[in-house]
């Protein structure tokens, strides 16, 4: 007798979402579905409205990196109000758009860490979990959620000082930005006092990455084989093959390590990528034109971006950089645990960054925006923190949208987590009667390494709402559990 | 006969002109009453009703009502407010307005009273009307989904032999404040940013230059509309 798992609501995946699990008559995993249920709408209500308005509108998409989506759409207007192709902005406009977005890339991944999964690590994935929240880790390693709580809101306050408040802010207009960085603001950020300062974000970011190695080093084969599987990767890389989250070239790699993908203008993107739309989901899938639906899917994010790019251009993330590609002996990871790992890496490169940016002075030039000759169409593309964000946008002569295309960060990684979530189905509930608390949470865990978007609404104390039934063939309810 | 007359504003003794409206008198003494449609030295034509004030037990506007002498007016009362924010929910309402992604956020006059009536949810069911954006003028866009019909474009915005700009078309729930399309073409730049000033929402857009000014430094964030007044 053949029975069906469902979990839902699944949340932290762009909002509502849901697993279901289908498992033969010998109770052996023979399917399982990630389910985006909720549907957003927004490529088709920003039509109509003047394009200046979508950098603003469209980040309302999300709570926690609205930063992104605001870059994102900024840069497709770039193009279209003849600002060039994403690099001809005053040197002023790309800094202080980068400090944006590096601030927004230190809190987000912060927030990730410490809040949502340092649970995992400190408990264990079996861990009580009246303990395993953020309120667990304050008690069991006070220092460690202070360092989370104080490093995020210095992400914050970097996006508050550069787009004008800590959440859905107006900084990046179409050409440029709408006011630069006053040295009172800079010193607030690079002097302030402890512990929200610069020199001190950087301090802590590595002991961030020290807390994380040595659990790696105790856990090695729980950390290295949950949920791995060989996948293609793809990122934004600059144009020297460094990790840039701001402009690049498109690059992807398979899982050997060899170019799929490279020195691709993004603004040619739809002749390389092709969305699949099931019917079981509302969130698309997403795969490379010339390799197919089958071998085309891949991994976007911190894992997928250290695996594409050559090196990382500041010293201290550079030189863990380099121990993160020894681990593998230079080829790919796909160990999807360490997507922790390369995020925590990238929480220092980008407090490196942050550090540098504020220390330039162009930050406080007045040269604010640029504009030429305009477009009726333009493409643009940023790493978000989740991994590649692509916006897509055309006008008509009225300067009204007519058309939207947006293909978010966790979309592209819809199949990975698919089969994330069948890997831990397998190994956790295969032949297993009834369902325990550690098996949903090791649902919970393969999904969480992703990071998907929305986790703001559920992840608040370290739990997500999550209702599991076991029906078989008959619909006769086997088991049920719920955790709210 | 003198021109001097006494009159009281919530118990305060004003002595004042003539002539004059008993909002003008107000704004010279400091005392706030709020105001949507009037607009200095425009004719005055109470489509807002926002400025409603009580005397002797009855309900004027205060942006048409001359003062006279001994007149006793009731203005920051429980009631009156609540009547106001009543305005406010229903202008709200009426349309479609979403704060967050409109470029007048902060400089917004309807927003700005809104903070100051505390409008939280409006008391009244939304309509959702649908309206359209005319974006076909070169200078400005006519967002219909914010106006509020208020006229301030009409009574203001003329060329330079005295024609408007803006006027009103249809009736009832079609009415719509709309740019005459011929007119439209001759209009200046600045002509086009000062409709875009003189309306006091987001309805009339001076093009491609939306959200220059940075969070932090537009109108009512740091200065709330009347709090530089009394009542």
């Amino acid at each position: 007798m053949s029975k069906k798992i469902t979990i839902e609501p699944v949340t932290r995946v762009e909002g509502h979402g849901k697993v279901t699990i289908f498992m033969d008559d010998k109770n052996n995993v023979t399917q399982s579905r990630l389910h985006i249920v909720e549907f957003r709408g927004f490529e088709r209500f920003v039509q109509g409205r003047p394009y200046w308005e979508a950098p603003v509108l469209v980040q309302r998409l999300c709570g926690i990196c609205p930063v992104s989506h605001h870059l994102a759409a900024a840069k497709a207007l770039d193009v279209i109000v003849g600002a060039g192709n994403g690099d001809g902005l005053t040197p002023v406009g790309e800094k202080m758009r980068r400090l944006m977005h590096y601030g927004q890339f230190f809190q987000s991944h912060v927030l990730h860490f410490f809040h949502l999964s340092s649970p995992d690590f400190l408990f264990g994935i079996d861990g009580d979990p009246l303990q395993r929240n953020i309120i667990g880790v304050a008690k069991a390693n006070k220092d460690l959620a202070v360092q989370g709580v104080m490093m995020r809101k210095f992400g914050q306050e970097i996006i508050r000082l550069t787009a004008g408040k800590k959440i859905h802010g107006t900084g990046a207009i179409p050409g440029g930005i709408n006011k630069n960085l006053t040295i009172a603001e800079r010193d607030e950020l690079l002097k302030g006092p402890d512990p929200l300062n610069a020199d001190k974000m950087v301090e802590w970011s590595q002991a961030a990455l020290e807390f994380f190695k040595n659990y790696h080093k105790a856990n090695r084969p729980q950390v290295d084989g949950f949920a791995a599987f060989p996948s293609n990767h793809l990122s934004l890389v600059r144009k020297d093959g460094a990790l840039d989250i701001y402009h690049g070239v498109l690059r992807a790699v398979d899982a050997e390590g060899n170019r799929i993908l490279d020195d691709v203008d993004y603004h040619e993107y739809d002749k390389y990528i092709e969305e699949e739309v099931r019917t079981w989901s509302y969130m698309k899938f997403p795969y490379l034109k010339h390799l197919g639906k089958e071998n085309g899917w891949y991994r976007v994010g911190p894992l997928a971006r250290l695996n594409t790019c050559d090196f990382i251009p500041t010293p201290l993330a550079q030189k863990e950089f380099e121990e993160f590609k020894a681990y593998t002996n230079g080829k790919p990871n796909n160990m999807t645990l360490h997507y922790h790992w390369a995020r925590l890496i990238e929480i220092l490169h980008s407090a490196e960054v942050i550090r540098d940016l504020l220390n330039d002075p162009d930050l406080q030039s007045d040269d604010l925006v640029v504009k030429g000759k305009k477009q009726y169409e333009g493409v643009g593309v940023i790493e978000a923190p989740r991994g590649t964000l692509f916006h897509h946008y055309k006008i008509d002569e009225n300067d009204l949208i007519t058309m939207a295309n947006l293909i978010v960060s966790t979309t592209h990684n819809n199949e990975p987590m698919n089969r994330a979530v069948n890997f831990t189905a397998n190994e956790y509930m295969g032949g297993q009667q009834n369902i325990t608390e550690p098996m949903m949470n090791a649902v919970e865990v393969a999904i969480r390494a992703y990071d998907p978007c929305l986790s703001c609404a559920t992840h608040a104390l370290g739990q997500m709402p999550l209702e599991m039934t076991l029906i078989g063939s008959d619909e006769q309810i086997l088991d049920y559990k719920i955790k709210d | 006969m003198s021109n001097q007359i006494k009159i009281v504003i919530d118990g305060q003794e004003i002595i004042t002109e003539r002539g004059k409206t008993i909002v003008e008198v107000a704004r010279e003494n400091n005392i706030f009453i709020p105001t949507l449609c009037f607009f200095e030295g425009a004719e005055k034509k109470a489509n807002c009703r926002i400025c409603t004030i009580k005397i002797n037990n009855r309900m004027m506007t205060s942006c048409t009502t001359p003062v006279v002498d001994g007149m006793e007016i009731e203005n920051n009362t429980p009631e009156l407010n609540d009547i106001r924010k009543s305005i406010i929910e229903l202008l709200f309402v009426s349309g479609n307005h979403f704060c967050p992604a409109c470029e007048k956020s902060g400089n917004c006059e309807l927003q700005a009273l809104a903070y100051r009536y505390q409008m939280m949810v409006p008391r009244f069911p939304y309509w959702f009307p649908k309206k359209q954006i005319d974006a076909s003028n070169k200078k400005i866009i006519k967002e219909q989904n914010r106006c509020i019909a208020c006229k301030r474009c009409i009574k203001t915005i003329f060329d330079e032999k005295g024609r408007r700009y803006f006027a009103f078309k249809n009736r009832g729930q079609k009415l719509e404040v709309v740019l005459d399309q011929v007119m439209g073409k001759t209009m200046s730049d600045e002509i086009a940013k000062k409709a875009m000033e003189n309306c006091p929402v987001g309805s009339i857009l001076y093009r491609e230059t939306g959200f220059e000014v940075p969070i932090g430094e537009r109108k009512y964030e740091n200065e709330p509309i009347g709090s530089n007044l009394k009542g």
